[in-house]
């Protein structure tokens, strides 16, 4: 199967060393492998939520581990996103809990007015879509979780108002 | 009302700070222990009150403390379970988010307990607003001098961290978490050793639950006695059930373990019966992976006792007619709601979290998911129901982890109780074309369609 090559602009601020540091201080000396779930978080949350091969190198010298040891570490957890995806990505719940209290109707909704498909992102790189398994928010179903928060107790009119907001930038994806 | 452990101080305003945490008698529990117990006293006063395990498998965690080797001279851990994933559960989000203290108060007291002097709350990924929660109140705790080194004088020191997730039911299992900590993919460890041997970084560890660890400093507050006192028999205490599904006042709840499955569901106090005119149809007590129930086996057992909210009185009549009380996930549905559609939904969850290492576990979760695809869209064959029933049976128990058993309960028990729903499903595809078939023809008014068929 060929895989597509896709590029990224790396940029390590010196706040995002410092906060991997922080994290790596947090294990016993020889055990910074440890780190490498939080720094993965951290340094995606820093490249517009997706890591690249490169980028994915780079955390390995980081941490002085081999580059396998990073990718087989990404290629298992369902957070880490491996090309790149829209500015603001919307995960469903899509777990029966939430099935019972309309999430199904919800995703449809969401992807009739977006015109994408779950799984896709708008020709403009804003949005993403795409169910997910249970994020554990059952009692306030249909939800979904949007960078670090959950949106829950859905409902159309609610979907069409964060739609809105992130088009006026008015949504706060991290809280750092 | 019932006694409250865990959530007394939930709605007192600021209890999410440590100021007022504080001022409600916070930190209590630490002050007595690391001033007038020694840590085995601790872990006696935790085996006295027969608190068992509240992520799932309920495990006596006074005996589990008591396993953890303190003659090896190596470092030692606990290790907190917050990877809540069960489908049905968010308990745990619940108290971490709303009194986060109450945590760290009990992650310092049990970590005493055992003698770690570094310990960490492995979160799920997806709870990052929650792991901040908790970042800022350690940060806090460290600050007023509960962590660090020679805590209140007494020579004891604790550093403990909050560590992340990824997106992984698995880790939940308590070594695929300990691998997961360790920076790797997230395959659960044959057993023995034991974490309490060999966990984190191969040094002697528990691993608990949230549930669990918070409510050690009620123990110490007050005595191990005192906490088996509530409760009956051999379920102590309280337990939180987050309850979800058609019912009118989803959330999370304390409950004393004894109340009645009849006034859980139907009192205003909890649950408040079913969210419409609908009636019920099924419950699922404890997560995903523990059986489905119908109707007529909810609020009685087989013998016609009263159902009650315990681990015993949950699994009275064993598989065949009963349940598990579990991690306290209680799903209710009803007659709108298609058996076959949950049983495929939860199957397609075990398929996407298997991790892979074992053969049955990781090939049959897949035929599962595909075969209860099919029979849900009007594809299945008569034969179909057997295979599904052969293939479970060939995961549970030939599995590295439970996850092999959780992803074959489901199924077992839906065909078990409910196999003239799947042979309508066969037999009349037409019928089923629709989503929500069961919405517009709920499947009492067409069940004299088929005639069901046990099977053991």
């Amino acid at each position: 199967m060929e895989r597509k090559h896709y590029k990224q602009e790396i940029n390590m601020t010196e706040a995002l060393i410092a906060r991997i540091n922080e994290l790596i201080s947090h294990y016993p000396e020889g055990k910074q492998k440890s780190a490498l779930l939080p720094v993965l978080h951290e340094v995606q949350d820093a490249h517009n939520n997706w890591l690249s091969i490169e980028l994915q190198d780079k955390v390995a010298e980081i941490l002085q581990i081999k580059p396998i040891e990073v990718y087989e570490v990404v290629t298992f957890y369902t957070m880490f996103n491996q090309k790149p995806i829209g500015k603001y990505m919307f995960e469903f719940c899509q777990t029966s809990c939430c099935c019972l209290n309309g999430a199904e109707n919800i995703m449809d909704y969401t992807s009739e007015k977006l015109g994408i498909k779950m799984g896709e992102t708008t020709p403009d790189g804003m949005f993403t879509i795409a169910g997910v398994e249970c994020l554990g928010a059952c009692g306030y179903a249909p939800m979904m979780q949007l960078g670090d928060f959950y949106k829950e107790k859905l409902t159309e009119e609610k979907i069409d108002q964060i739609i809105a907001d992130c088009r006026d930038d008015k949504i706060i994806l991290h809280d750092k | 009302m019932s006694q409250k452990i865990l959530l007394d101080k939930i709605n007192i305003p600021g209890i999410k700070t440590y100021e007022v945490y504080r001022q409600n008698g916070g930190y209590a529990s630490v002050e007595k222990a690391l001033k007038t117990l020694t840590p085995d006293e601790v872990t006696e006063e935790v085996k006295k009150s027969g608190l068992r395990g509240r992520g799932g498998a309920g495990f006596p965690a006074g005996m589990k403390w008591s396993f953890i080797d303190k003659k090896s001279g190596r470092p030692r851990h606990l290790v907190c379970n917050a990877d809540e994933s069960e489908p049905g559960t968010f308990k745990d989000r619940f108290l971490m988010e709303y009194i986060p203290h109450l945590l760290i108060e009990g992650m310092i007291t049990s970590s005493y307990a055992l003698g770690a002097n570094l310990s960490y709350i492995y979160i799920r990924g997806e709870y990052m607003w929650v792991f901040k929660i908790l970042e800022r109140a350690i940060a806090e705790a460290k600050a007023a001098g509960w962590l660090g080194k020679n805590i209140l004088g007494s020579g004891y020191d604790l550093e403990l961290h909050v560590h992340c997730g990824a997106g992984a039911y698995i880790c939940g299992e308590e070594t695929a978490l300990i691998e997961s900590l360790e920076g790797k993919r997230g395959n659960p460890r044959i057993k023995p050793p034991f974490p309490a041997v060999s966990g984190l970084w191969a040094n002697p560890t528990v691993v608990n639950n949230v549930e669990t660890i918070a409510t050690v400093p009620w123990i110490v507050n007050n005595s191990g006695d005192d906490y088996a006192k509530i409760g009956i028999g051999r379920s102590t205490g309280t337990k939180l059930i987050s309850a979800s599904g058609h019912i009118k006042n989803p959330g999370v709840y304390e409950i004393e373990l004894g109340l009645s499955v009849d006034e859980f569901m139907n009192s205003d106090e909890y649950l408040g019966g079913m969210s419409s005119s609908r009636p019920l149809k099924a419950f699922v007590p404890g997560g995903s992976s523990v059986p489905i129930l119908p109707a007529e086996l909810i609020f009685k057992t087989a013998n016609g006792e009263d159902r009650l909210m315990t681990y015993e009185s949950l699994s009275d009549g064993g598989f065949a007619t009963g349940s598990m009380l579990g991690s306290g996930g209680f799903i209710v549905y009803n007659d709108t709601a298609c058996v076959v559609r949950n049983t495929w939904n939860f199957a397609r969850f075990y398929h996407h979290e298997s991790c892979g290492q074992c053969t049955p576990c990781r090939e049959g979760t897949g035929w599962l998911e595909k075969i209860l695809w099919r029979i849900e869209n009007g594809q299945g064959r008569e034969e179909d129901i057997e295979l599904l029933w052969s293939i479970q049976s060939k995961i549970e128990g030939n599995t590295i982890c439970p996850l092999g058993d959780a992803a074959s309960w489901p199924v077992a028990a839906a065909i078990r109780h409910f196999r003239d729903e799947f042979e309508y499903h066969v037999r009349f595809p037409e019928k089923i074309k629709n989503r929500d078939h069961f919405v517009a023809e709920p499947f009492s008014q067409v069940k004299h369609l088929v005639g069901g068929k046990v099977i053991v």
